[in-house]
């Protein structure tokens, strides 16, 4: 196993160079360099600013040794200082908006695990039943609407003609005064919606990837054979056929780290999270050009981490994986 | 067509017979026509700004009632599905330009070039596509052109894996073999053999693809760093819609029920192209 685990790691080396690398090149081929782009367009950036850009990527030197120092500094997460006002370093920035949009992050996808997951498994053992024409509609449906747009429906039935559901921020005015169990409480108030419409984003893709998975799985001989031995219908599907049709599930979980980066951009800024999307949003908007290669690369970074995971994860599921 | 399952009458006719494909051609049609006439659906100005009708609810004289600067919702909707296609269109054909490409050289070549351009592509797949075109934004001016360059650009990897996998299938097979055995050269392999017979899963790609690139778009304009005011596209509707959220929910409702209905139109033809094609995969 864990000759495993370091094979993977070592092959991920070549990756993580090759992100740097192309990070790097679109720095510099963005119209008048790092320094031209990021000051030319962005009347924000200071002299002083401009000075310390060019300090930090080292203008003087020849292209490959920019390059070095840059992965030196990457190396150790030191992204240079932001554009904005206060001039903050990027790193701390990222470090402080982490916590949030990975808490949303997570309880998206234990959402679309509880949901996806039985819906696509029912489907697939009542194949052609109404439950499974039903929720394939849903699924359709579900892959065409655009969240962001879902978003805003829900936000005008439950924030504004209902009041049910606060449509921004993450706490109350009065949230300082609250209890321990209060704060909880408001606080889940506030990400309710945000969470449920991140997974919904996720749950057309994996309630049809399970059913997919499930019916390759039943048609397999070892299903016959359980079947044909009489094992009741419920050890068949729950001890046979699941078990290993939810095998590749767990590279799905690690392939949509990208995705739900990427949607936390949209929903961070439609709710006002104060989360890296919502950073990289507004990093965007006024070009920060420090802030949008480190949320950039820290992206990357963490999309490789979560595809690593979900290779250990699989090979620890499964031991053919580790042998071969 | 050599025993691959490919586009021919057989192709045609399985497609025309399944009925949701066959709705979601109609709606691609339908709004390919919205997109060619759109004086035929709304006779208003889609730029026309009236401060006398703010912000009014659907009525007689505007179907969908009117915008923040009193344009009318159904003239920019209309005028709106022009641009949200041609950027669909303009942003696949880039990403299937380049997949294609860079898959038939991997997979047909094989060895180092083989090795160079699929580590590229994993590389290009840690990026999370949303953040990388926004970054990429952030560094040219926000523009439909940018925006259709950008999708593009950043859409690719899917199809050069596609590709790469039929061309290394599609080159062990006899018939290759066979003309290889006749004389023919590499250029005319990939051409005669290798390429028609990657058709059917490009065409679904592209089919998917263009849904996806609607998306996106929408989703782009909608932040505001997409298809800029005052031309109207389907996402940046929504902004106003937003921003008036409270007053007006008119504004939010129609442009996106046209994105719903679009993507799912090409979703559901793309699906039945892939049913068409390959019948055996059936209702996966």
């Amino acid at each position: 196993m864990l000759r495993y685990i370091v094979r993977r790691l070592v092959g991920a080396v070549p990756i993580l160079v090759g992100i740097s690398l192309i990070s790097f090149l679109m720095m510099h081929m963005a119209p008048g360099g790092p320094i031209g782009a990021g000051t030319d367009l962005n009347p924000k950036a200071t002299a002083e600013s401009r000075a310390r850009l060019k300090a930090y990527y080292g203008l003087d030197q020849p292209l490959h040794i920019q390059y070095g120092r840059w992965l030196v500094r990457m190396s150790t997460l030191d992204f240079g200082d932001s554009f904005s006002p206060d001039g903050r370093p990027v790193a701390e920035k990222i470090k402080e908006r982490i916590p949030i949009t990975l808490t949303i992050n997570v309880l998206s996808m234990g959402l679309i695990f509880l949901v996806a997951i039985p819906v696509g498994v029912y489907s697939a053992v009542r194949k052609g039943s109404l439950f499974d024409r039903i929720s394939t509609v849903a699924v359709f449906t579900g892959f065409a609407i655009p969240t962001f747009w879902l978003a805003l429906l829900l936000m005008i039935l439950f924030g504004v003609k209902l009041g049910w559901l606060p449509i921004s921020g993450i706490s109350s005015l009065d949230y300082g005064s609250l209890g321990p169990l209060g704060k909880l409480a408001d606080r889940a108030h506030h990400l309710l919606l945000p969470v449920l419409l991140l997974g919904f984003g996720g749950l057309a893709g994996m309630s049809r990837y399970t059913r997919a998975n499930m019916l390759e799985v039943i048609r397999q001989d070892y299903v016959a054979t359980a079947r044909a031995k009489g094992l009741p219908e419920g050890t068949v599907v729950f001890r046979h056929a699941m078990r290993n049709a939810l095998l590749p599930v767990i590279t799905i979980l690690g392939l949509s780290v990208p995705e739900l980066l990427g949607g936390s951009v949209i929903f961070e800024t439609i709710f006002a999270i104060p989360g890296l999307g919502q950073l990289f949003y507004q990093g965007v908007m006024s070009r920060d050009y420090p802030l949008i290669m480190g949320i950039l690369t820290i992206g990357a970074f963490l999309t490789l981490l979560g595809n690593l995971l979900a290779d250990v994860g699989y090979a620890l599921a499964d031991p053919r994986i580790r042998q071969g | 067509m050599n025993g691959t399952p490919g586009i021919g009458w057989d192709f045609a006719r399985r497609l025309l017979r399944n009925r949701l494909a066959a709705a979601g051609g109609a709606v691609i049609l339908f709004f390919f026509l919205v997109s060619a006439l759109p004086g035929l659906f709304s006779t208003h100005e889609p730029n026309r700004i009236d401060i006398v009708n703010i912000l009014r609810p659907p009525s007689g004289a505007h179907p969908l009632g009117t915008d923040d600067l009193g344009r009318d919702v159904l003239a920019r909707v209309v005028h709106g599905a022009r641009i949200s296609l041609s950027v669909g269109f303009v942003a696949v054909g880039i990403a299937i330009a380049i997949g294609l490409i860079v898959g038939l050289l991997a997979g047909f070549y094989g060895g180092w070039a083989d090795a160079v351009l699929m580590r590229l592509v994993d590389m290009m797949l840690c990026f999370p596509t949303f953040f990388l075109i926004l970054s990429v934004i952030a560094f040219l001016e926000p523009s439909i052109w940018n925006i259709m360059t950008v999708i593009g650009l950043t859409g690719w990897m899917g199809v050069a894996r596609l590709v790469r996998a039929e061309t290394l299938s599609i080159k062990e097979r006899d018939f290759v073999a066979a003309a290889r055995a006749q004389g023919a050269g590499s250029a005319r392999i990939i051409f005669r053999h290798v390429l028609p017979n990657t058709l059917a899963p490009i065409l679904v790609a592209a089919t998917l693809g263009v849904a996806g690139a609607i998306l996106t778009e929408s989703a782009l304009s909608f932040l505001g760093i997409g298809v800029q005011p005052p031309t109207p596209s389907w996402g940046n509707i929504l902004t106003a819609g937003k921003d008036n959220i409270e007053y007006a929910w008119w504004l939010s409702l129609f442009p996106g029920l046209a994105i719903l209905v679009t993507v799912l139109g090409y979703n559901l033809l793309g699906e039945g192209i892939r049913d068409a094609a390959d019948p055996r995969l059936k209702g996966r």
